[in-house]
């Protein structure tokens, strides 16, 4: 007879999991904790190697000498554009159609559900500013992106300055086998994903734009400038981009092979790379850099313009120049050589790039972990869901023969099972779609009746929503029926159990980041909460495991880990203007972290908080 | 006395003469010989290079380093047949546009203004270049993209590209092995398309291709062994690749030393690229050609060297009619193998030949099915049958 179907052996089998169950799930949490720290420990990791044959065997000589000329143009440009208030479309216009460039712009204007902290309006309004230098003797099927901002203040101009240089020097090669589109955007992120919907012919996020006039093919990788500074001491690569989606791996290879050749500094996360790995303190270095990407990609929002680019499977990073304290500085020439090698071997593609990993955790910049090195973690946490699942389910098919109400004796499992699991299931739901839907919604009755502004009415009401949810249990307790059976809170845990598994699971393939998040706090809550637990004390510990509370602990953490600890009325206004923020990411730019927090992950986690009161 | 004494001195010079004279014919003869020795009356080249890709322009830079040195010894476009599989001179990422380099610092353009292409691009595949080998092309191909050689050509053959451990690929998509290539070559040879072949390959493991050949009077080399990878020469920073393989590269410099009257022979090839320059160990095989490889100049495969002999004396032309009674003679002696015996292929009704009595088989399958009959049938019962 088989393992299973052999009644002795089931049983033996079935006694062996309800015996050990605990034990197992201890361990296999703190297994899967250890892993995911392990990670960082650079023996773990591999070193990062070029994959894409046609970027990799190329080696070019980098002869942009034109970097003082670039500064000029940003001088010019901060001018004009302080004289016109914003960002100044003729003098751009004029300046890239002087280089040859073919030159068109874009107005968009978006209406925002509420007016952002920065921009303090709920109508946003501005033009893109885009030249294509046509590649002289190729056919217009493919193009590349170089893009910059043009931020308010005096932010970034010398990053359109270089752009506008590179792209005077890149006017006078011959070898250029596609279009090159020099983009300087206005509003950041807004502009960026306005000129993208228009060059794709989509409107996924309900922008208003004019279509785009010229357009180059179809777009193989694209490169972000942020320059604040004449002079740089470093350059951070920035990838994590739109709802934790990352680029190529071969990206990062390439920027770290021309930052070594040219020999300017350059990090990840803001962090230089360390050579004492068996040091404890170079383990916390490489663990801190980690888990800044962790969070960073957890929070689902594009940290560079790069990161709107990624959805229409363009491989794109954004470069920062970092200015701090140290001797040695590197100059605009250098810059601009960098950019030219890197945009010249992205030339040299035959194919978009695909050859390296597209899932990966970067302890530093030249090390990296890839998914099938950090997924056995998460899956040491989703089994002990199971395990308890499986559990529960052994429970259930042996009736147990002391209860303390009559009532679920002799019944078969099924019967109070299904239905009665379908109420708190639904409430909990539906307090979801509350949570998503009313804080956009009632902001103006907020607005009327308290002397608050429509952001933080908007997050308030979020909040107050959130704690209503903790008293579900004491109103809803006469709907449910079957109330107060063992077999009731048993089934229900199942299907809590289970429904929490696969939406980690699922949110894992796509985000691991924010589904190992998430799993580190709820499965300890998921696993732990029975009717039968001290209620007090439960209580509180269901509630600062909770999601809510998960995202104040990341708050505090990033902080940390960027060096600029807060206090904690600080960290309370970071959670509230990350909550916000959150918000507005979903409505603008289609980020999934608000949606999948508040109609799934909190419905989940109610219903544990339900099991806790069943009594 | 003195008579005596003369006597012999007109012997001793008489028979220095002699020997004088021997010794000259003797000389010439040899030079007479080694003249006529190699039995090669024209020159052919297949010179393909396999692989396509910016990246690959050094492959693209070999085989036209070697097309050039072929042209300048000699050998004409007529009888090259030059594959390519991309364009490297006219890719839209080449700084230089209409060159093809060999050296860097640009000094040497390979590609020049009179090079002539038979195939190009994607018409480089397997199935293409096995088809010139053995001539099986369709009616309507033209006649600079056919080996039109015969059975008193010498064939220089060189491939270049990415090659492995018995194969070699063609343009990313296919690959041709070493044992296909040995049956090409014993088709050509059973066909009597070549006289000498001489077959060149540089790719990793390039040994590999050489081992399987079967066929009489080839010889062979390869840039490296199996196991080795065969590497590039040197990038050239201004266009952004490497420009040559190493064992090309020193091929090369041979051979611009090479002018049609040079003497080098195979013992020299053989010594291009030691492992201090090319890092891999070129190999060569020579077992399966009959002429020792010292005696074979190197222009007998590279150039197309037209042999000349100046006489000084009258020769005698006998009577045409007496030649061509002698030629008559001789007329059966010679006669061509039968290159495509039809006969055994159809399986055609024999021809009348004389009757043989039935061999023993037959014999004993007959007597055996009759005695099968009497015992089934019982002797008694043929007093009725007959």
């Amino acid at each position: 007879m088989g393992l299973l179907s052999d009644p002795n052996r089931r049983k033996a089998i079935t006694s062996l999991l309800t015996r050990l169950n605990t034990p197992i799930c201890v361990v296999c949490y703190l297994a899967g904790i250890a892993w995911f720290m392990g990670l960082a420990f650079e023996p773990f990791t591999l070193r990062t190697y070029m994959s894409e044959n046609a970027m990799g065997s190329t080696m070019v000589e980098e002869r942009f000498p034109s970097g003082e000329r670039a500064l000029a143009t940003a001088r010019e440009f901060a001018a004009h554009k302080k004289k016109v208030g914003g960002m100044p479309v003729d003098w751009l216009v004029k300046t890239m159609r002087a280089q040859g460039l073919e030159v068109f712009t874009q107005s968009f204007s978006r209406n925002l559900p509420f007016p952002d902290e920065s921009k303090e309006r709920f109508v946003v309004r501005g033009t893109n500013v885009y030249g294509i230098l046509r590649a002289p003797r190729a056919p217009r099927t493919e193009a590349l992106v170089l893009s910059a901002p043009c931020s308010p203040g005096n932010s970034n101009n010398q990053a359109v300055g270089l752009l506008l240089g590179l792209a005077q020097y890149f006017r006078s090669q011959i070898y250029w086998a596609k279009d090159i589109i020099f983009l300087v955007n206005e509003h950041d992120l807004i502009g960026v994903q306005a000129w993208l919907e228009g060059y794709h012919h989509t409107n996924i996020t309900g922008m208003g734009y004019t279509p785009l006039q010229g357009r180059a093919g179809s777009i193989q990788a694209a490169l972000s400038l942020e320059l604040n500074s004449d002079v740089v001491t470093s350059l951070d690569l920035v990838l994590e981009g739109l709802n934790g989606q990352l680029p190529n791996l071969d990206l990062a290879n390439l920027f770290h092979a021309f930052c070594q050749k040219l020999g300017i500094l350059c990090t990840i996360q803001g962090k230089l790379q360390r050579s004492d790995w068996d040091t404890v303190e170079g383990y916390t270095h490489s663990a801190q850099t980690m888990l800044l990407m962790v969070l960073k990609q957890a929070s689902g929002r594009p940290w560079g313009e790069h990161g709107l680019f990624l959805r229409y499977h363009i491989e794109a990073a954004s470069i920062r120049g970092v200015n701090s304290f140290r001797q040695y500085k590197t100059d605009a020439t250098s810059i601009g050589r960098l950019f030219e090698g890197m945009v010249r071997k992205l030339n040299n593609l035959l194919e978009r790039l695909h050859q390296s990993y597209f899932f990966y955790l970067m302890p530093s910049l030249t090390r990296f972990v890839s998914i099938g090195y950090y997924m056995p973690a998460f899956g040491l946490l989703t089994t002990i869901l199971l395990l308890r699942a499986l559990d529960l389910w052994v429970h259930l098919g042996t009736p147990t023969p002391v209860t303390e109400d009559g009532v679920g004796e002799g019944e078969s499992p099924s019967s109070p099972g299904l239905l009665s699991v379908l109420t708190p299931v639904v409430i909990s739901h539906l307090t979801g779609v509350a949570l998503y839907t009313l804080p956009v919604l009632s902001q103006e009755m907020a607005v009327e009746h308290f002397p608050v502004s429509e952001t933080e009415a908007v997050v308030l009401t979020a909040i107050a929503i959130y704690t209503a949810g903790l008293a579900l249990p004491h109103n809803t307790h006469r709907l449910i029926s079957g109330e107060g059976t063992e077999q009731g809170w048993r089934v229900l845990k199942l299907v809590a159990l289970l429904y929490l598994a696969v939406l980690l699971g699922c949110t894992a393939l796509i985000n691991f980041s924010l589904g190992f998040i998430l799993a580190v706090t709820l499965v300890p809550a998921a696993a732990c909460v029975t009717p039968h637990v001290p209620k007090a004390l439960s209580a509180v510990a269901m509630v600062l495991l909770s999601p809510g509370c998960t995202i104040l602990y990341c708050v505090f953490l990033f902080q940390e880990l960027q060096e600029v600890p807060v206090s904690l009325a600080e960290g309370w206004m970071l959670f509230l203007s990350v909550i916000s923020q959150g918000i507005l990411d979903h409505a603008l730019y289609g980020s999934l972290v608000y949606p999948l927090l508040a109609l799934l992950v909190y419905p989940c986690w109610l219903l544990f908080w339900n099991i806790l009161f069943w009594k | 006395m003195v008579l005596l004494f003369v006597c012999f001195c007109l012997f001793v010079c008489f028979s220095l003469l002699v020997l004088l004279e021997l010794s000259l014919m003797l000389a010439l003869l040899t030079k007479a010989t080694q003249f006529f020795s190699s039995g090669h009356t024209n020159n052919w080249a297949v010179l393909v290079c396999t692989s396509r890709f910016w990246f690959n322009y050094r492959h693209v830079a070999n085989v036209l380093s070697v097309y050039r040195s072929v042209k300048r010894l000699g050998i004409p476009d007529s009888h090259i047949v030059l594959m390519l599989a991309d364009d490297m001179a006219c890719n839209h990422r080449n700084p230089k546009p209409a060159t093809v380099f060999s050296h860097k610092n640009m000094e040497l353009n390979v590609y020049g203004d009179d090079v002539e292409v038979d195939y190009r691009g994607y018409e480089v595949t397997v199935e293409n270049f096995l088809r010139v080998l053995t001539g099986r092309l369709p009616p309507s191909t033209p006649r600079s993209k056919r080996l039109l050689s015969d059975d008193r050509s010498n064939i220089l053959i060189y491939l270049t590209g990415h090659g492995g451990n018995g194969f070699l690929k063609f343009q990313d998509s296919e690959e041709i092995s070493n044992v296909e290539l040995a049956d090409a070559f014993e088709q050509m040879w059973q066909k009597r398309r070549y006289n000498e072949l001489l077959f060149i390959i540089d790719t990793c493991q390039g040994a590999s291709m050489y081992e399987r050949f079967y066929s009489p009077n080839i010889m062979a080399l390869a840039s490296s062994q199996v196991g080795e990878d065969s590497l590039s020469h040197q990038p050239d920073l201004a266009i952004g690749v490497h420009l040559m393989d190493r064992y090309t590269f020193y091929l090369l410099e041979f051979l611009e030393d090479i002018h049609p009257a040079s003497q080098a022979n195979m013992n020299d090839l053989f010594k291009v690229c030691p492992k201090s320059q090319c890092v891999s160990t070129p190999g060569h095989r020579t077992d399966l050609f009959l002429r020792d490889p010292g005696s074979v100049l190197i222009t007998d495969f590279f150039g197309s060297v037209r042999k000349v002999e100046i006489t000084r004396e009258a020769i005698n032309l006998t009577n045409p009619t007496e030649l061509s009674l002698r030629n008559e003679l001789k007329s059966e002696a010679l006669f061509y193998v039968d290159q495509l015996p039809v006969a055994d292929i159809i399986h055609q009704k024999p021809k009348q030949k004389d009757w043989h009595p039935p061999d023993g088989f037959i014999l004993g399958l007959w007597s055996l099915i009759l005695l099968v009959f009497f015992k089934t049938y019982g002797i008694k019962h043929l007093k009725h049958i007959f």
